[in-house]
């Protein structure tokens, strides 16, 4: 009779216990994103739209050097190297890359790129939002791509001017 | 006019004019409560896209079902197929006919009401069958078989524990009942020094069991039997039985709240004191905070979407509105009856959601297990013990 008993005190025990897990789920923040109505989250690591990032003085981090293009398997970054000089400086180092041209089209964002980069100029962002139905607004140039001048960096570009 | 108005079929007719009208509405709207409740339970968001958090989603659904091509398997009965959806959806709207929302919003008080709604809701299981065998096809069979199974035992059950409500009251009229709860200035489940809750419980697993709900849907089981007896319907018939099923799953609940939650009586009947508190601030409250939580919503969609956070602004602006209606003494006392009954019932409602987001469904075997081994002991043991618990009390 006891156990009985027990047993149907454990039954009621289990099935309360089975309720108030779907009650603190209940009550707990989704995980399903409500992206075109809300923000869509990212991880930190999400392998967007590229970013050429610049450094602290507003001079673009990239030097040409072409290791992104040899490093991509959709053969899809295009550079053109041009020389900076002491009227005109554009990067850091001895060369910039006067045209920077990535096509999404082909562009697998398997960031190999990133990987390559000496100096941590092409970087992945978080932008998505790239679809089109004209496949030639796909290639991106560099000017649509690098990262805004930051804040007081305004004044170094002008000095080397 | 005035002749029209005093007429004895009039409001009765009035009354049900308006059930017919809003129950479609109502039936698509506790579909997308259910949606919404199992998608917070699940962690999700549910129906998002029509509508501002999706609220006109019923609406959707409705036109959609209205629209679609509406199928008959070549080898089914075709007279019984056509039958089938129209009986459950017939005895589950004649039910509403005994449901008493308040004291004088009842279409007709029967004096045998709660009787009409068992013997609706057998009948409506015959739909079901009818369905189940007329679509000629494996899968409806087998859900028609296990429903006829399932609920010829859990019938018994149901009934038994309705036995003991009606015992405490001395009637089976729904009226009365919910008189008796007054008079003794109880509900039903908390009577008898809380031995009836031993009866309630039991009617609300046969009652989930009887409107073939999680954990109870082996007649629909999705997994195994694709949509049981529903497989081989489509379009508007297919909206018919859904509609049954809810409206079924209403009339329970309604029964369930007049039985043992004292129908449209609020919290506390015979407490004088708490008027003011429960009869008016209480549904103030409620509707004031939601629509509070609404408007905070539609703030947050504002960014996204002013339309959209318009409408539900509206939305939230309305439902406050309907709270302050509350706040006039003779319309309060006109519809707080019809308030207190369908809080209830939204409360039986939740719960039985609740329920279906958190439990498995049963095997076959445990099904008749709990049914004939379990349930109908102990609805037998629960009305002999209320029984002398109720005599020894008088």
């Amino acid at each position: 009779m006891s156990s009985k008993v027990s047993e149907v005190i454990d039954s009621a025990a289990a099935i309360a216990k089975g309720l108030g897990v779907t009650l603190k789920e209940f009550f707990s923040p989704t995980v399903t994103e409500d992206y075109p109505d809300g923000p869509p989250r990212f991880q930190e690591r999400y392998r967007g739209v590229h970013v050429l990032t610049r450094d602290e003085n507003g001079l673009e981090k990239c030097v040409a050097c072409f290791l992104c293009a040899a490093a991509c398997p959709a053969r899809c970054i295009y550079i053109e190297a041009a020389e900076n000089t002491a009227e005109l400086r554009i990067s850091g180092g001895e060369r910039y890359a006067s045209v920077y041209n990535i096509d999404y089209n082909r562009c697998i964002f398997c960031g190999y790129c990133v990987e390559a980069c000496p100096t941590d100029a092409i970087t992945h962002g978080h932008g998505f939002e790239i679809a089109s139905f004209d496949t030639s607004t796909l290639i991106y140039r560099k000017e649509r791509m690098l990262a805004p001048l930051p804040d007081g960096a305004k004044l170094a570009v002008a000095v080397a001017e | 006019m005035e002749t029209v108005i005093q007429h004895p079929l009039f409001a009765p007719l009035v009354i049900t004019a308006v059930i017919i009208a809003v129950f479609p509405l109502l039936a698509g709207y506790i579909v997308l409560v259910e949606r919404k409740v199992l998608a917070d339970i699940q962690v999700r968001l549910g129906p998002m896209r029509v509508g501002p958090h999706g609220i006109l989603q019923p609406i959707a659904d409705a036109v959609k079902l209205l629209q679609k091509e509406d199928i008959i398997p070549t080898e089914a009965d075709r007279a019984l197929f056509w039958l089938a959806p129209v009986i459950p959806a017939v005895t589950a709207l004649t039910a509403f006919a005994v449901l008493p929302f308040s004291g004088h919003v009842v279409v007709t008080d029967v004096n045998v009401g709660l009787l009409l709604i068992a013997a609706m809701s057998a009948v409506g299981i015959l739909g079901i069958i009818i369905g189940g065998w007329s679509s000629n096809s494996h899968y409806p069979l087998l859900g028609a078989l296990r429903s006829s199974a399932q609920l010829v035992s859990y019938e018994v059950a149901l009934s038994l524990g309705l036995i003991a409500g009606v015992m405490s009251a001395g009637s089976l009229s729904m009226l009365k009942i919910v008189e008796a709860q007054r008079e003794r200035g109880v509900w039903f489940v908390f009577d008898n020094y809380g031995l009836m809750i031993i009866p309630f419980m039991v009617f609300l697993i046969a009652a989930i069991a009887e409107t073939n709900r999680l954990p109870f849907d082996l007649p629909e089981a999705e997994s195994e039997l694709v949509a049981g007896f529903m497989t081989e319907y489509s379009g508007f018939r297919w909206a018919l039985f859904f509609l049954a099923e809810y409206a079924s799953i209403f009339v329970i609940a309604g029964a369930g709240v007049t039985l043992f939650w004292g129908g449209w009586l609020r919290p506390f009947p015979s407490w004088g004191w708490l008027d003011i508190p429960l009869n008016y601030v209480f549904p103030v409250a409620l509707f004031g905070v939601s629509g509070l939580l609404t408007l905070r919503l539609a703030q947050r969609l504002k960014k996204y979407s002013s339309a959209r956070a318009a409408f539900l602004a509206l939305v939230g602006v309305g439902v406050a509105l309907v709270g302050l209606v509350f706040l006039i003494p003779p319309v309060n006392a006109a519809i707080i009856g019809v308030f207190w009954f369908l809080t209830k019932v939204g409360a039986f409602i939740y719960f039985m959601i609740w329920i279906r987001g958190t439990f498995p469904r049963f095997r076959y075997d445990q099904l008749m297990n709990i049914g004939w081994k379990v349930l109908i002991p102990v609805a037998m043991g629960g009305l002999l013990l209320n029984a002398i618990v109720g005599m020894a009390l008088a």
